[in-house]
């Protein structure tokens, strides 16, 4: 199979998964809900505590780790759970099965994380960002990385009989790296740090990334085969 | 039954001579070990805590290795001595942090400082814990072997991203300049023999230990489909 027409099969899969999203809006519903009630519990528990912005930014993480923990593993499980696997099997490849599933799953997560941070500078007020230029490359590189190991990891626990509770489980040790790097460079754009430091940073979110996306397109053939 | 004994007396006078041999600022006699600043009795934790960690990290490799060797060959020999080595790779780890939390209270003054190594091996902790627990929600021994290998490989390879993470955060703590500054080793000979054929002693004792859970592993299974 040449590249052009794997792109066109993983672009395919990448439609099918958002006109079935678009129909029902399981995901995106919940999760908007989710980040909201999230948002908001921390709001009442903040009152009207004067919380220094470096701490509010590892907070901004902490809801974008469990909304992404509570809506991802969607499109691999609801394959499972409609029984539409053995069709996928048999119309295309494991690696253009991956990529439609990653696309869909950053288009996802983007979506939610533009709302996530929208929300979270609206209404928490103390949380005042320095640099913009190093918190919006932090939010795109964030997400991609996020996207990329909760895309592979929702496709080993749609294997599993505990689904739900073992996302989060499975996924934090991966991730991680990478929410110690997100967290640093959010830290460095609320206190006003120049681009050239926060360079080190996006460096290991990029590698990350790379990493991340090589290593399941080598093994998700392993797991879509059992 | 010979290596056994073997494996007792060596380990045995490594026990007793670690916790025995005296600490002089000038060591004379041969089996006087050297003072180290800031260390003094607590150093003798080197004996036990360093060669469990080094286990620990033998175990997790092997179990990786075999991880590795199942998806290239589906051989679910392989996928026992993986899962048998995490298992041990996990004992090993949870007995070094818990040696090293002990003597981190007497040493440092509190239980857990989120000092580089602790937090390495956290997430080897949560690693294989999440490990384990993926394996015990799987079902069908093949597809347990592969997606628990799948996974072990995943996080083995995101893990190398804290050794250039971590330094950013935390500091060190851990005494490695107190025994080797500068390229010289600070432990005397009687010291250093101690240490090394401790080493030896937990290695022999992971292998021998390794070899004894493969054995039962592959009887249950073997039991197992009899049994059906």
């Amino acid at each position: 199979m040449n590249i052009s027409s794997a792109l066109s099969t993983s672009f395919t899969i990448f439609l099918k998964d958002m006109r079935s999203e678009l129909r029902t809006r399981y995901a995106l519903n919940a999760l908007i809900m989710f980040v909201i009630t999230t948002l908001s519990i921390i709001l009442f528990a903040l009152g009207n505590e004067n919380i220094s912005p470096e701490l509010l930014s590892g907070v901004l993480w902490i809801i974008i780790f469990f909304s992404t923990m509570s809506g991802l593993s969607r499109s691999f499980v609801s394959e499972e759970e409609k029984g539409t696997v053995m069709t996928l099997h048999l119309i295309a490849s494991p690696l253009t099965i991956y990529f439609g599933k990653l696309f869909f799953n950053l288009i996802l997560l983007g979506a939610l994380n533009i709302f996530t941070v929208l929300l979270y500078l609206l209404f928490v007020s103390s949380f005042t960002i320095e640099n913009y230029t190093i918190f919006f490359i932090t939010v795109l590189l964030g997400t991609l990385g996020l996207g990329s190991a909760s895309t592979i990891i929702a496709a080993i626990i749609a294997k599993a009989n505990t689904k739900g509770t073992l996302y989060p489980v499975l996924s934090f040790p991966i991730l991680l790296p990478l929410f110690l790097t997100v967290m640093n460079a959010t830290k460095l754009s609320v206190e006003g740090a120049a681009f050239s430091d926060a360079v080190g940073e996006f460096r290991v979110l990029i590698s990350y990334f790379i990493v991340v996306t090589t290593i399941s397109f080598l093994l998700f053939e392993f797991i879509w085969k059992e | 039954m010979l290596f056994r004994l073997i494996l007792f007396i060596w380990v045995s006078i490594i026990i007793i001579t670690g916790i025995s041999m005296p600490i002089k600022e000038t060591p004379t006699n041969w089996y006087d070990l050297p003072l180290i600043p800031g260390l003094e009795d607590k150093v003798r934790i080197i004996f036990f805590h360093v060669p469990m960690a080094w286990v620990a990290t033998l175990a997790f490799l092997t179990s990786l290795f075999y991880g590795i060797k199942y998806l290239t060959n589906k051989n679910l020999d392989n996928d026992i001595k993986s899962v048998s080595s995490a298992g041990l790779g996990l004992m090993f780890a949870l007995l070094a942090t818990v040696t090293g939390s002990l003597w981190a209270k007497f040493n440092w003054g509190s239980f857990w400082n989120w000092d580089p190594r602790e937090t390495s091996i956290f997430v080897l902790l949560l690693i294989y814990g999440a490990y384990f627990a993926l394996r015990s929600a799987l079902e069908g021994e093949e597809k347990r072997a592969t997606l628990s290998a799948v996974y072990a490989i995943i996080a083995g390879v995101t893990s190398p991203f804290f050794i250039f993470i971590i330094p950013r955060i935390v500091e060190g703590l851990h005494p490695n300049e107190a025994i080797v500054s500068q390229g010289k080793i600070s432990m005397n000979t009687g010291m250093l023999v101690i240490f090394l054929a401790s080493l030896v002693g937990f290695t022999a004792i992971y292998f021998w230990m390794l070899n004894l859970k493969v054995r039962s592993e592959r009887l249950e299974l073997k039991y197992q489909s009899k049994g059906k």
